[in-house]
């Protein structure tokens, strides 16, 4: 029996929707069936907490007096630039931006104390910085030096968005050389000394509706510890990757932009990051539910750690040069157990991704439905699927060479 | 027997004094260095297990107070802050000794302060500076 978004909305308000975690519902489904359990079930909640590069915040701070045009600008929040390219006082924090005077890997490995993604956390803890700015003032705008303290509160908008979160899926990172590597997916120790992964597997968003059959633009999700919402695919978005048979994607493949309130957000779901030897980022919480529409997308939701596979990466040779091919596929579940056997070694396996977070995300996201304070939203529009032809494309690098125009190939 | 993860610290003048070899010839102890820093004219450390009969352990970390050395438990220099780890569990496959630690079957991540050898090992590895070693 198929069920409409409307319907499972009218069962929420009435405080009798049948939810269930996107772990939960694997027993579910073993005890009941899924003829039975579909009928029954009325959404499955997912999640996900994990480093996200392609994260940042927009402010409006309001205008000073005498107006300054923060536009053509440069302007820093404790001492992190900000992107100033908009009409006078808007501003864009990307999560990975560093201070100019921080030493990057001039001493290696650099150390990345603080960024964007710290920035964006002490502004959601409610946390006074420094917005330091200087402009080339006109005559509508002429003011040319501001300092202040400023906090989240004091902002007209503050606005979390991000171009590619939620990745459905991704690499498992080894390292093949003989010296240790520092990388976005940790410190890798030489000779397949150890191994990392970044996913939530079986509580993943778009690992439980690997066909975004229910997610889309307009979803509207758990972002940050907030309301947040699926704005388009995100950028990278690689759908038409080979897939098991049970539809999930053996590696990266989708991805989501999405953007929420900063305002209602908490620190505890965006936290910043230093990666040792690379850089800054921010971790973020994610939950998105899915509405059981019929038996297809409950099926969907009973993914397994077991049934979900990822390709093995060297990060010292093949992921720089963009060498394809894997090492191995391994299982989700044999990574949670603690260790994974590659090229007939025994490795020990560690995760960027919080699995423990993640089931936290998807049991207050039950949480909100099921008393009531959190609706589904109808998406507007679908996001490319596998048959989409929708391809992550590499750089077709055209050399500039005098200046002259070279032939695309 | 008893035995005890100990942190000493000496000021420069104590530089150098054999403290080890008299711990283990005169008063009879089992020492293990764990690790080891000793900055000509400044500081050293020694992060040290100890073994011994109890008489023979008092009597020996009596010996090394009563020289100008400061000796701290381990324990107390390593903290782990259970509000800032996200329990991601990036450093456990890094830990020698299994001082940190993953409960496969909730995956949650817990320190157990007396299997930590303050290797530091652990600090590049967590992004969330949830370990602080401090010496």
């Amino acid at each position: 029996m198929a069920k409409t978004i409307q319907e499972i909305n009218e069962k929420i308000k009435k405080g009798k929707a049948v939810v269930y975690t996107a772990e939960e519902i694997i027993d579910v489904v073993k005890k009941k069936g899924v003829k039975k359990a579909a009928a029954e079930v009325d959404l499955v909640t997912t999640g996900t907490f994990a480093p996200m590069c392609s994260s940042g915040a927009y402010f409006n701070p309001g205008h000073a007096n005498p107006r300054i045009k923060l536009g053509g600008g440069q302007v820093t929040l404790n001492d992190v630039p900000v992107y100033t390219g908009f009409a006078a006082v808007d501003f864009l924090v990307g999560a990975t931006a560093i201070p100019d005077d921080d030493p990057r890997n001039k001493i290696y490995p650099g150390k990345f104390p603080y960024g964007g993604g710290h920035l964006i956390e002490d502004l959601v803890a409610g946390k006074d910085v420094r917005l330091v700015a200087r402009a080339y003032g006109t005559d509508c705008y002429p003011r040319r030096k501001l300092e202040t303290w400023i906090r989240l509160e004091d902002m007209n908008e503050a606005v979390l968005f991000n171009t590619r979160n939620a990745y459905q899926n991704y690499n498992v990172a080894v390292n093949l050389s003989d010296r240790i590597i520092h990388t976005y997916m940790g410190v890798l120790h030489p000779e397949l000394r150890n191994a990392t992964y970044c996913s939530a597997g079986q509580l993943s968003p778009l690992l439980n509706d690997p066909f975004y059959r229910t997610i889309g633009v307009g979803t509207r999700i758990f972002l940050g510890g907030g309301i947040g919402y699926v704005v388009e695919r995100g950028t990278q978005h690689n759908p038409s990757v080979p897939r098991t048979e049970q539809g999930v994607p053996r590696m990266g493949a989708g991805t989501l932009a999405l953007m929420g309130d900063l305002k209602q957000m908490s620190n505890r779901w965006l936290r910043g990051a230093s990666f040792v030897g690379y850089g800054v980022t921010l971790a973020v919480g994610i939950g998105i539910p899915i509405p059981i529409l019929d038996e297809e997308t409950l099926r969907f939701t009973t993914v397994t750690d077991a049934d979900i596979v990822a390709q093995v990466v060297d990060y010292s040779e093949a992921y720089p040069k963009c060498v394809p091919g894997s090492l191995g596929e391994v299982s989700y579940a044999q990574l949670k157990s603690g260790s994974v056997t590659v090229n007939g070694k025994e490795i020990p396996t560690a995760g960027l991704s919080s699995y423990a977070r993640a089931r936290e995300v998807a049991g207050i996201l039950k949480d909100w439905v099921e008393t009531g304070s959190f609706l589904l939203s109808e998406p507007v529009a679908p996001l490319p699927s596998a048959d989409s032809g929708v391809q992550f494309k590499p750089l077709n690098e055209r050399p500039i060479v005098n200046n002259n125009k070279v032939a695309v190939n | 027997m008893a035995t005890k993860r100990l942190v000493f610290n000496f000021p420069p003048n104590l530089i150098e004094q054999p403290l080890t070899y008299q711990l283990i010839t005169d008063h009879k102890l089992k020492v293990n260095i764990l690790r080891a820093r000793v900055t000509p004219r400044e500081r050293g450390r020694l992060v040290v297990e100890v073994s011994g009969s109890k008489k023979n352990l008092d009597a020996g970390l009596k010996y090394a107070s009563d020289l100008g050395v400061e000796v701290k438990p381990l324990a107390q220099n390593v903290q782990w802050s259970e509000e800032r780890c996200i329990e991601c569990t990036a450093c456990t496959s890094i830990c020698p000794t299994g001082a940190l630690s993953v409960e496969r079957e909730q995956m949650r991540v817990s320190f157990n302060e007396d299997k930590c050898i303050a290797c530091e090992l652990c600090l590049p590895t967590c992004p969330y500076e949830a370990v602080q070693i401090i010496f």
